[in-house]
């Protein structure tokens, strides 16, 4: 018996072998990914979940950094396309002498695998792999670089709600030195044809990111309350409290009034555009960067994030392992 | 040992002449007619320079023998044109005592490759606390003149101050790994700038090694000590050193040739290959170091060569080692770069890569002239060769080779070490 209903469309024949950063996806790549994740997102809807598209496929989910949200994410994912899927958390930091990050990966791929989803402390990570396997490799978040999947089911969340997120107005908020996140969106939103305003104070953004502004095409602010009246959506970024030990920003009281996404800036983004969305990665810090009422309102889809995670990463897997079936490149 | 006529070589770029050496020693100069008994060496077309000096080198033994050893490490250097090398104290056990240099200068000797010079370590254990046995390594054997605690920085002002102060009473030099802790710590690998953040790599900034270098010049100028600055990666320090000789501060400093040529965007693919420290800078630094050298602002070129296991370096690129490979490359990389853009002469390149380091560390023997009664170390470089660099033919233990697959014109032919050729076209003799 089939379960599904009608055939999925077929996966887009340029998406790579790998997706490693964001900028492996042109526009027509995320339109097609997250066209799909629309279809998988129905399916999440459905009674029984399974989907026999990477019938026999094996996905290891290879962890070097803990990441519960993520993980279950790409697990629920695999399994839903009924690929057989098995995590492995790797040690920690592998800096000491024996096994380097080559030797714990080649292990794993020599037991024969088709998908390495991989987490990684260090910026990169993801990238170095895939230059080692024949397996395909997804970025799950590496150190303070990328995380693509990330940015689609972010754009995916902003786009069910706001529609066509060409010409809209995204800000992002937070510590943009040490996010994964940021920089994803930035290209995906871009890519789609958004606006992007990243705000933070001087010393939570990243070195030469005045240049790489002006580069890419998006804009700078450190002051939040002139930014927001015309944001449609505000992804606000978790601030970790130990940051505050490097001397980023004095106090976390201090963080929260200049950056915090507070009740009277949530009034103030209501106020001036009703249908404005509110984001965040998570986990959240409720009280410092995001207030309770921020985090709980009508417009915040912090949980439609969630939701949508599984979709587009079953998409992506879909697109990537479905139609690379003889392994060719791009 | 047979006496040995060199003939036709460009000396020093001044003019081709015959060297004749005997026991050692360059005996004659000019039209020789013939040598009874000499072995010939045919220079035709060369270029004969001072035997090369490299103020830094890592040679990893004792302690990990597996990525290099002093055996090893000779034998690149002789197949660099290097006919002295220092090797940095990091290694373990920490080069900190009499004893200790004197075993690595023992060890040195018996490669018959090149004279291998212990650099002493500043501090005991390189933990820039309490000073090592300044005196009694330089009492020693070794006769120990160059100290640094290379890989760290001596960062606390007052015991760089006593260490400068310290050393002056026998001719010493510190030579300051220059980099502020806390401006660029144990994790900073990449130079702080737009890539490092877009790629998300900790940045190092320019600043943390200037910052130390305008402090040190001015401990120099307080104590009348002299201080060498090790493997200047910017055009900040560079206008610092500039401005320090200008007032006839003490101040040498060096360059290696991966920073007069190799740049950050290599980091673009995350290849820990091209990790080192200080971090390959962008094309501006590059330009400012090269006209640094050129003018004289910067005295040497040295290596850093840091030879690493592959599994020290097959890590995600915060994680892996820094350093890489040099002494093979170094002649060709300053003669590509540095005569090919004719900012540099033969004369030049003798300066820099022998007299300039062989004066900094107190080699008497070494960095001449080749004129009658020098000592017998003579590097012959084939200007016209054209190298393709071959990670695996290097006698290195390892193979963290930045130079791999590029094209350097201009080639070590062969390496005479006090009378006798200890290497010729890539190979020991």
């Amino acid at each position: 018996m089939s379960t599904s209903a009608r055939p999925l469309a077929p996966p887009h024949r340029r998406v790579r072998r790998h997706l490693l950063s964001s900028a492996d996806l042109d526009r027509s790549q995320v339109r097609a990914i997250l066209d799909t994740a629309a279809e998988m997102h129905g399916v999440q809807q459905r009674e029984v979940k399974k989907l026999p598209t990477l019938r026999g496929r094996t996905v290891v989910n290879l962890f070097f950094e803990d990441s519960t949200r993520t993980r279950s994410s790409f697990e629920i994912a695999g399994k839903w396309l009924s690929a057989d899927v098995i995590n492995i958390s790797g040690k920690g930091s592998s800096t000491s002498k024996g096994e380097s990050l080559r030797d714990t990966v080649m292990t794993v791929a020599a037991m024969g695998v088709d998908a390495l989803v991989v987490r990684h402390h260090a910026s990169g990570a993801a990238h170095q792999v895939s230059q080692w396997v024949d397996a395909h490799v997804v970025n799950a978040g590496d150190g303070t670089h990328e995380h693509p999947t990330q940015a689609l089911l972010d754009a995916y969340t902003m786009e069910r709600r706001l529609g066509d997120l060409e010409g809209r107005h995204v800000v992002i908020v937070g510590d943009l030195t040490h996010s994964r996140v940021v920089r994803s969106n930035l290209i995906t939103l871009r890519t789609l044809g958004a606006r992007v305003t990243l705000v933070a104070p001087p010393t939570l953004m990243p070195s030469g990111i005045g240049a790489w502004s002006q580069a890419d095409g998006f804009d700078l602010s450190h002051d939040l309350d002139a930014v927001l009246p015309t944001a449609d959506a505000v992804m606000m970024l978790r601030v970790q409290r130990e940051r505050m030990s490097g001397g980023f920003f004095p106090t976390p009281r201090e963080y929260t009034v200049g950056y915090g996404l507070t009740r009277p800036r949530l009034d103030a983004l209501m106020a001036a555009n009703a249908d404005a969305v509110i984001c965040h990665p998570g986990p959240m810090n409720r009280g410092l960067e995001i207030s309770p009422d921020a985090a709980d309102a009508a417009s915040s889809l912090v949980l439609d994030q969630v939701s949508a995670g599984v979709a587009v990463r079953m998409s992506v897997l879909y697109h990537l392992l479905a139609g690379n079936d003889e392994g060719e490149d791009s | 040992m047979p006496s040995l006529l060199i003939t036709g070589a460009d000396l020093l770029g001044r003019g081709a002449a015959d060297v004749l050496v005997e026991d050692g020693v360059i005996t004659e100069v000019g039209s020789i007619r013939s040598a009874r008994g000499a072995d010939v060496l045919d220079a035709d077309g060369l270029v004969a320079l001072p035997g090369l000096v490299d103020l830094h080198t890592h040679l990893r033994e004792p302690g990990r023998e597996d990525a290099e050893t002093i055996a090893s490490g000779a034998a690149a250097a002789a197949v660099g044109g290097f006919t002295a090398v220092l090797a940095m104290a990091n290694t373990d056990p920490v080069t900190d005592t009499a004893e200790a240099a004197e075993r690595i200068l023992d060890l040195g000797r018996t490669t018959g490759l090149v004279d291998v010079i212990p650099v002493g370590a500043v501090t005991k254990s390189l933990a820039g606390e309490e000073l090592a046995e300044l005196g009694l390594m330089h009492r020693s054997r070794a006769r120990t003149t160059v100290f640094s605690d290379d890989g760290r920085c001596v960062h606390d002002a007052r015991v760089m101050r006593r260490a400068l102060e310290y050393v002056r009473a026998f001719g010493g030099v510190v030579s300051q790994h220059a980099q502020d802790p806390h401006l660029a710590g144990p994790q900073a690998c990449a130079h702080e700038g737009e890539l490092s953040g877009r790629l998300g790599l900790p940045g190092w900034p320019g600043v943390a090694e200037e910052s130390v270098v305008a402090r040190d010049v001015m401990l120099a100028r307080h104590t009348g000590s002299r201080v060498h600055v090790a493997h200047v990666s910017t055009a900040g320090t560079v206008e610092v050193v500039r401005w320090a000789k200008a007032q006839g501060i003490a101040v040498t400093a060096e360059v290696t040739p991966h920073h007069l040529v190799l740049t950050t965007d290599l980091l673009a693919g995350y290849d820990p290959t091209f990790k080192v420290n200080p971090p390959l800078r962008p094309q501006e630094d590059v330009d400012a170091l090269r006209a640094a050298l050129a003018d004289g602002t910067i005295d040497a070129v040295a290596t850093d060569h840091a030879p690493h296991a592959r599994q020290d370096k097959e890590h995600a690129f915060v994680d892996a080692a820094f350093g890489m490979l040099g002494l093979e490359t170094a002649l060709a990389v300053v003669s590509d770069v540095m005569v090919g853009s004719g900012l540099l002469d033969w004369a030049g390149v003798a300066r820099v890569m022998s007299q300039a380091p062989a004066r900094i560390a107190g080699l008497g023997t070494h960095g001449g002239a080749l004129e009658v009664g020098d000592a017998a170390h003579i590097t012959l470089v084939d200007p016209t060769a054209e190298l393709t660099v071959d990670r695996g033919a290097s006698l290195s233990l390892s193979r963290n080779n930045p130079w791999h697959g590029r094209m350097l014109r201009g080639a070590v032919h062969a390496t005479v070490f006090g009378g006798r050729v200890t290497a010729q076209k890539g190979a020991l003799a």
